[in-house]
């Protein structure tokens, strides 16, 4: 197809295509100029591992361009250490706004001379015999390993039950909502009881939007205990360095939704909270019946699930750091919600449903037989099924901390050491073969 | 999951819990056995006096039986000029959430090695009749309430207690019928 269509089908011009387009080699390639993609390549940098970073876009752009205008990290500035390069910034209790963040990367990038390729997009991967072939926007690259760094919050998460809403209601994705004036007037159902979901809800409320939280089974955690983020108790505990092996029902802890939190010193976000502030909360949008939005009446019971797991997170601190917090510190208000409505009325009542049920990664592009049924990359802590093949930054991948910043330097390091003895392993068979 | 087998060898609950961990991984490995289908007949006596019965079901990838055929009485009580021959329909919805409900405590606190003594449910569901009697649109038909009260005498703190039965409407099937929509058609045959 290219071929017949080519503009440049004889002479010179199609030789100087082929020269400049010629496909390349070299024997890591990263995806993805995120914070992982970046530690990854500080990482093969100090040990003189060939490698090239490719990016779709532009370092950290998913922050720049894909995220809500208010968004802060959940995590304090001191928990960004990434490997070459420890925070060492004027604010380390600020919780940094996420286009500095983009700015923090693209800074971190020049420090540690990561060899990006920008505007980059990756359209393909697949085997090339015993090595990988990558094709992108901007050509070809065979390389022997390759570290999946797009992240596992690529593509928003929208539940089935979308399509069966109403076209009178206005559906907007957390990757496209920015603004509260961008919403089209009217109420706001916002579907999600995770940190996005909450942070929405509670910046509508301010904005004067009349809105409706609909709360499935979530995490509720206080922004500080004893005067100290919660980031430092879960450190110190060892629950952020939790692994994978440690973990009960790791497909299920995989699953479960941000805490509750805003990255705002001493500021709780909760349920209780935002229904004080005049927010509306409700259980799950379960379905929906005569142009009914149904709620799940199981709210009750999942806000006593996770007052008592935030009870027993809260014990665990005590127990683990021994004297530093009295009885007092471990007490809370137990969630108490007025009786939640099971049904709103939609395109009549309701007019905007703003989805905030989470992100999932995409590999649409990864043509390798590394999935499973359901979809989603195997993998035994970020080493994937084909051999070279790594992945970074997914829920729960080795620890707790691999989605965070500040569980980056760790991860990297360990498939660092597994890739290297790959190349290794791959060079040997290669002399032999040849 | 978590387990503990050390003490699991001293606690019975009277639950084989290995058996139900062994299905777990199983039906993980073929969910297409996972698949299940209860079933219930019932045949209109007189009145509001209904006999319906259970014996068979699917699953695991072939019919299944109970050991018996089990028959269930519902009608109305003499309040509503019936003569009272069983349990009202909507009692049996109760009886339904108890039974889910204590069957999965016995089943979680076997798991966390927790002994049980007894473990008593009291539920009420409220209903405004003014429903089903059509005096008011407004009204629905079912339960707008239903309230189920856990006693329990364990070898576990309050804590523990309560954890159990939040675990226990976690993965309850009758709770998730009551709270959640569910599909129902209804045909009539030829």
């Amino acid at each position: 197809m290219e071929r017949s269509m080519s503009p440049f089908r004889n002479g010179t011009a199609r030789i100087g295509l082929r020269m400049r387009r010629k496909a390349r080699d070299i024997d890591v390639i990263i995806i993805g100029a995120g914070h992982a993609g970046l530690a990854m390549s500080a990482q093969l940098s100090r040990c003189q591992v060939d490698h090239v970073v490719l990016e779709a876009g532009d370092i950290g752009q998913r922050w720049r361009r894909e995220r809500w205008d208010s968004l802060s990290l959940l995590t304090p500035n001191w928990t960004l250490d990434l490997p070459g390069q420890p925070y060492a910034g004027q604010d380390p209790d600020g919780y940094m706004h996420k286009d500095v963040l983009a700015d923090y990367l693209e800074g971190y990038a020049q420090h540690i001379k990561a060899p990006v390729k920008r505007d980059t997009r990756v359209h393909r991967v697949c085997a090339a015999g015993a090595r990988y072939c990558v094709t992108t926007t901007q050509g070809e690259w065979y390389c022997r390993a390759v570290v999946l760094a797009t992240g596992a919050y690529a593509e928003p998460n929208v539940p089935k039950i979308a399509r069966s809403l109403p076209a009178s209601v206005c559906q907007v994705t957390a990757r496209d909502y920015r603004r509260a004036e961008d919403l089209p007037a009217g109420k706001v159902l916002v579907v999600g009881g995770s940190a996005t979901g909450l942070q929405f809800a509670q910046e509508l409320n301010a904005a004067g939007r009349e809105v409706i939280l609909s709360v499935g089974e979530h995490v509720r955690m206080p922004r500080q205990v004893a005067e100290r983020d919660v980031y430092w108790w879960l450190m110190r505990s060892g629950v952020f360095w939790e692994t994978a092996a440690e973990v009960d029902d790791l497909t299920r802890a995989r699953g479960v939704p941000s805490p509750q939190l805003v990255g705002q010193r001493g500021t709780d976000l909760n349920l209780d909270r935002l229904q004080h502030q005049g927010v509306e909360i409700v259980g799950r949008f379960a379905g929906i019946s005569n142009g009914d939005a149904q709620f799940s009446g199981n709210l009750p019971h999942l806000c006593k699930s996770a007052d008592l797991k935030m009870q027993r997170l809260l014990k665990r601190f005590a127990e683990t750091v021994p004297h530093a917090l009295s009885a007092r510190d471990l007490e809370f208000t137990p969630t108490d919600l007025a009786r939640p409505r099971l049904a709103a009325r939609l395109g009549d009542e309701i007019n905007v449903v703003l989805w905030a049920t989470g992100f999932r990664p995409d590999y649409s592009w990864l043509d390798l037989d590394v999935f499973d049924d359901k979809g989603r990359l195997q993998h035994d802590g970020g080493v994937v099924r084909a051999p070279g093949i790594y992945a970074l930054g997914l829920p729960l991948m080795r620890r707790r901390a691999s989605t965070f910043i500040a569980g980056t330097a760790a991860d990297t390091q360990a498939l660092t050491v597994h890739l290297r003895g790959y190349l290794e392993t791959f060079a040997q068979r290669f002399a032999v073969g040849a | 999951m978590e387990t503990n087998t050390a003490a699991t060898q001293t606690v019975d609950n009277g639950v084989n819990v290995e058996a139900l961990m062994g299905a777990r991984e199983a039906l993980t490995e073929a969910p297409a056995a996972a698949q299940f289908t209860w079933r219930a007949t019932s045949n209109w006596i007189n009145g509001t006096h209904t006999r319906s019965s259970v014996k068979g079901f699917h699953g695991l990838g072939e019919n299944q039986s109970h050991r018996t055929e089990f028959t269930f009485d519902s009608d109305h009580p003499e309040v509503f000029a019936s003569e009272d021959i069983g349990a009202t329909p909507v009692e049996y919805v109760l009886v339904g959430l108890a039974g889910c409900l204590t069957a999965g405590i016995a089943s979680v606190a076997q798991n966390r090695a927790i002994q049980l003594r007894k473990v008593t449910a009291t539920l009420e569901g409220k209903m405004d009749l003014q429903g089903i009697l059509g005096i008011d649109k407004d009204v629905r038909n079912g339960f707008d309430d239903v309230t189920i009260r856990f006693d329990i005498d364990a070898d576990a703190t309050p804590e523990e207690i309560e954890a159990l039965v939040a675990q226990s409407q976690k993965r309850s099937a009758v709770f998730d019928i009551i709270t959640n929509p569910t599909q129902v058609t209804v045909q009539v045959g030829g």
